[in-house]
């Protein structure tokens, strides 16, 4: 196979084409022609001309870093907060030094001095706990080494997932702001300019918590700022997917001023404190979610784990048919945390006699938790005692805001 | 103005962009239907900035563009969907389109690419949410029978239509559009049309594209001897094309002209420019008042230049000026048209002599925000220096009556890289030769004549109406041609001129009613008010029913008999001469229920028996 780039002269419809050889695909050599179109052709008909040029290393834009700002330190996990377009070959390649972010969004480096580290690059789906422990590691690492802020840049599938992780795992006095966008950053109308322009304010600004920051609004009008454990993807491809539960997002970065305004619930930074680790989390936790029709076996999948989520019905719910089953896994030491599918609300079980029955078991309400939130905060709790009886009393206690004693009105 | 064309070395080409009638869009599900602004359902708006390239460069059109930093609206509608709005992932590309542009490639001999690549081509003016436009090159390589030659044919696309100025409409948004290039073959502007027209009139075969203003676009390629390539955007009349051709030749040769005379005088550009705001602070110009900054750059030499008109409407200035609203100044003023515009000659000399201009210097002049300001006095700078050069490579746009305006840079091959989201589609050699062509509405026409009996001039029409499908339906069905030819252009026409609406009449109901006049069932008489109720939402068996119940020859006799017998004196006086008026009286009786030449045939022959 020749190299990407070969230069190339393509025998076809009577004529030869000069173009470059980009890859193969499905048998045919994909070439790219002076015209900047690609087109697949069978290999056979490419006569090699030169190989790749090699390319200058062009002029690069020298980025000043503005030394009378915060520093804050961009912690890469693999999500494109910002790339590259090669028009050569059409690559597109993701963007990770401090430079190279700085150079694809301008505008940041007047907010910001920043530092970079690549932690993973990965696709959020393959994301793992043993991630997420290095993840809070390092950001516990940039804070004592004086950052002012953290932008976490992620893959959007399971942000909210790591966020609330890191949200539990540790105690920041500082901003820990997770980022992602929903549009490619290749395209001119992606949203990773806005969303990591934004995340870079509310890095700088008076928050002390961990959140999530991305589009409010289908408009590049508003970013909302969302707590790290009340916050989910509630759509697989709007620029505004992220949704904050059971309470209001906590704050707003307005586009293009970048004006940061925070709710009177945020946490707010806390310059005297030191920050706290504790990464150890339990990995043997499950979470499954009830649908009508399910069987036994499927939560006898479970035995032998720690803790498990049950994703419930309504108030929190599985048939009557499964108690007996949850309460063999509860009388085996697991742990079972019950949440609902409805997201909004919270989970009581003293409603319906199903509900009773379940607390006679030793199912533990999960209160308002997302199910997620619910899962990861149970993996951190195992991994913080063995005390079956402290876990309980750590789930239905609020620790990072997951819920509140109150539910807001809505009003 | 017409010039020796071969003379000048005149090269042009066009791309006809034309949008396919297909059900849905290209890459998603909604129908392909153009909405009135003030039918939208939502808006939202966006900022776009180009990506920049792996060297750091950036496409000199697409920098060009950015320099005005402004977020787009968009209007959304009920028929448009997430796709639009650039907030959900593509579809596969819609076979139906890829189908019809295969079948365009095969009607001019093209070889088709064996497997489609679907391309993002970097488009940052705010016509496209995602900030690039959907492509693919779909075949390459064939020809028209008068010779020219076509490069290529791709499947992209169409953009959102501008409302006005920042303002974009997403109903236009993904239609699919083919866009055909040819050669610069044409040495002429008659022949750019020909090639053209005729390329309009293989599309228009198919049956399949869209019709109307604005549905099909030719973009000219123009280029002189010594002159520069032009592409001419947004020609959406035939009519202009050749007029078109014919202004940029002569926009180019009078660039050149100002050139030689540049050079002759030795003519240079200051690097410095001047702020004069000071100058115009009691001015009479009401613009060069409320301006926070004015200033000025001085041309040395290109006195009398800047003014001189390059083609109808236009002089170098427009040019400058163009350039300049790219910064967004609303314009500038230069001394070969001043004093005007409320600056006094006094103004006008003190402005000279701050820049320590000459007589032979032309001062340019620029006013609004400070930012504007230099921005645009950096453009004029370039442009000005460009007409020392000769005629720039340049994408403009067809003002009205087919002079042009400077847009942007022509874009480098540089703005593409591959559209990720839609996979590649594999075209095999079967597929193509199982297309179907369609008969060329030229050879549609020769047979009309040949076959039907047409006049060319009605075969002509025929072929070109939107009833042309039903037309051979009707004929295929029994209907006289002419007969069917007259009803769907002449009878149409006259009904919709008197403001009936035509088009709401279905082409099942002309069908039947026509099919009725032939087996004599309905009057041809009858056929224009019937066609009128129609197109007022009647039923059309309630209409005949109502305006011409069916009249047997017995009943058409008993009339005529009737009618004689009432006026027996004057038959017996005129004898076989009352034909004629008698004709009159009874038609008025059957209200056009019965066929005339029934009605004449029985009147003769009733007329027999009496006298």
């Amino acid at each position: 196979m020749m190299a990407s780039g070969t230069e190339v002269i393509c025998r076809y419809a009577g004529a030869d084409l000069e173009a470059r050889y980009i890859t193969d695909r499905d048998g045919m050599a994909v070439i790219k022609l002076k015209s900047g179109y690609n087109i697949g052709v069978d290999p056979a008909c490419l006569t090699v001309v030169a190989p790749p040029e090699v390319v200058k290393a062009g002029e690069v834009t020298v980025i000043k870093q503005n030394p009378s700002l915060p520093e804050l330190s961009i912690i890469s996990t693999g999500g494109t907060i910002a790339s590259c377009v090669d028009h050569r070959t059409g690559a597109v390649t993701s963007q990770f030094t401090a430079e190279d972010i700085m150079r694809a969004i301008p505008g940041l480096g007047d907010i910001a001095r920043f530092r970079s580290a690549v932690l993973a690059n990965i696709l959020s789906e393959n994301m793992t706990p043993a991630i997420w422990q290095t993840l809070a590691q390092s950001v516990y690492t940039e804070i004592k080494n004086g950052a002012e802020g953290i932008i976490v840049t992620h893959g959007t599938d399971t942000m909210s997932h790591s966020a609330a992780a890191v949200s539990f795992m540790l105690d920041t006095p500082v901003p820990v702001v997770f980022v992602g966008s929903q549009r490619s950053a290749d395209r001119p109308s992606s949203d990773n300019v806005m969303n990591t322009l934004a995340s870079a304010a509310a890095a700088t600004s008076d928050l002390g918590e961990v959140v999530v920051v991305m589009h409010a609004t289908t408009n590049d009008d508003i970013c909302a700022i969302h707590r790290g454990t009340r916050v989910r993807k509630m759509h697989t491809s709007r620029r505004d997917a992220f949704q904050s539960f059971g309470v209001a997002p906590i704050g707003t970065v307005a586009y293009p001023s970048l004006d940061v305004s925070l709710s009177s619930n945020a946490v707010r930074r806390r310059p005297d404190t030191e920050p706290a680790l504790l990464a150890t989390l339990e990995d043997k936790v499950g979470l499954v979610t009830f649908y009508p029709g399910m069987q036994a076996d499927v939560l006898h999948a479970f035995d032998g784990y720690r803790g498990l989520v049950v994703n419930g019905t309504g108030l929190g719910h599985v048939s009557s048919s499964l108690v007996g089953d949850l309460k063999s896994l509860v009388d085996a030491g697991t742990t079972v945390v019950m949440t609902s599918q409805c997201l909004n609300g919270r989970v009581c079980d003293r409603v319906y006699e199903t509900g009773r029955d379940l607390l006679s078991a030793g199912v533990v309400e999960g209160d308002a938790m997302l199910p997620e939130v619910a899962y990861v905060k149970l993996m951190w709790v195992l991994g913080q005692t063995n005390d079956t009886e402290e876990a309980v009393r750590l789930m239905t206690t609020p620790l990072r805001g997951e819920f509140t004693r109150s539910s807001e009105n809505g009003f | 103005m017409d010039f020796d064309y071969a003379a000048l070395g005149l090269k042009a080409g066009i791309e006809i962009h034309q949008q396919l009638n297909t059900r849905e869009k290209l890459f998603c599900h909604c129908p392909t239907v153009l909405r009135d602004v003030t039918e939208h359902n939502g808006e939202f708006y966006r900022y776009l900035r180009a990506t920049v390239s792996e060297m750091g460069e950036m496409d000199r059109a697409a920098r060009e563009e950015m320099m005005v930093m402004r977020p787009f609206t968009y209007y959304a509608y009920d028929t448009t969907c997430l796709a639009e709005n650039d907030e959900e992932p593509p579809t596969p590309m819609n076979p139906e389109a890829l189908d019809l542009v295969l079948t365009f490639a095969r009607m001019m001999g093209m070889t088709p690419v064996e497997q489609v690549h679907i391309m993002r081509k970097m488009v940052i003016d705010g016509s496209n949410t995602s900030g690039f436009q959907r492509t693919a090159l779909v075949a390459l390589n064939g020809s028209l029978p008068m010779g020219a030659r076509i490069e290529s044919i791709c499947l992209e696309e169409e953009a959102a239509q501008r409302v006005e100025d920042t303002i974009f409409s997403l109903d236009r948004l993904g239609i699919p559009l083919a866009e055909i290039t040819t050669a610069p073959d044409m040495h002429t502007p008659e022949a750019v049309k020909d090639v053209a027209s005729y390329i309009g009139m293989l599309l228009r075969s198919t049956m399949k594209v869209k019709r109307g203003i604005g549905t099909i676009r030719q973009d000219v390629n123009i280029s002189i001897r010594d002159g520069a390539r032009v592409e001419i955007k947004g020609v959406q009349e035939l009519r202009l094309i050749e007029e078109v051709v014919r202004r940029e030749v002569q926009r180019q040769v009078s660039l050149l002209s100002i050139r030689d005379e540049l050079l002759a005088r030795h003519a240079s550009v200051d690097e410095a420019s001047h702020d004069v705001t000071a100058l115009f602070k009691k001015t009479g110009s009401a613009i060069l008042k409320r301006a926070k900054a004015i200033h000025a750059i001085c041309l040395r030499g290109f006195a009398g230049m800047v003014g001189r008109e390059i083609q109808p409407g236009r002089r170098l200035g427009s040019e400058m000026s163009d350039y300049a609203k790219k910064c967004g100044v609303g314009g500038l003023f230069h001394t070969d048209e001043l004093p005007a515009y409320g600056v006094t000659e006094a103004e006008v000399a003190s402005l000279r002599e701050a820049v320590n201009a000459g007589p032979d210097d032309c001062v340019i002049i620029v006013a609004d925000t400070k930012q504007k300001v230099v921005c645009a006095i950096g453009l004029i700078r370039k442009r000005a220096e460009m007409a020392m050069a000769g005629v720039p490579e340049e994408t403009r746009k067809m003002l009205e009556e087919g002079s042009s305006a400077y847009m942007r840079p022509l874009p480098g091959a540089a703005r593409m890289y591959p559209e990720t989201d839609v996979l590649p589609v594999t075209v095999t050699a079967e597929y193509y030769s199982s297309l179907v062509l369609p008969e060329l509405l030229s050879d549609k026409a020769d047979r009309f004549v040949r076959d039907m009996g047409l006049d060319a001039a009605l075969a002509h029409q025929m072929v070109y109406s939107k009833r042309c499908v039903l037309f051979e339906e009707t004929v295929r069905r029994g209907v006289r041609p002419t007969l069917a030819a007259t009803t769907l252009l002449s009878t149409l026409r006259e009904l919709s001129r008197d403001g009936a609406d035509v088009a709401a009449v279905s082409d099942e109901a002309l069908l039947d009613l026509l099919v009725r006049v032939e087996t004599g069932t309905v009057a041809k008489e009858a056929i224009l008010p019937i066609i009128r109720a129609l197109s007022e939402g009647a039923d059309i068996e309630a209409t005949i029913d109502a305006m011409a119940p069916a009249v047997s020859r017995e009943e058409v006799r008993a009339v005529i008999c009737q009618t004689i017998i009432e006026r027996d004196a004057f038959v017996r006086e005129q004898g076989m001469r009352a034909v004629g008026p008698l004709m009159g009286v009874v038609m008025k009786e059957l209200r056009g229920r019965a066929d005339g030449k029934i009605i004449s045939e029985l009147l003769k022959e009733e007329l027999g028996k009496v006298i």
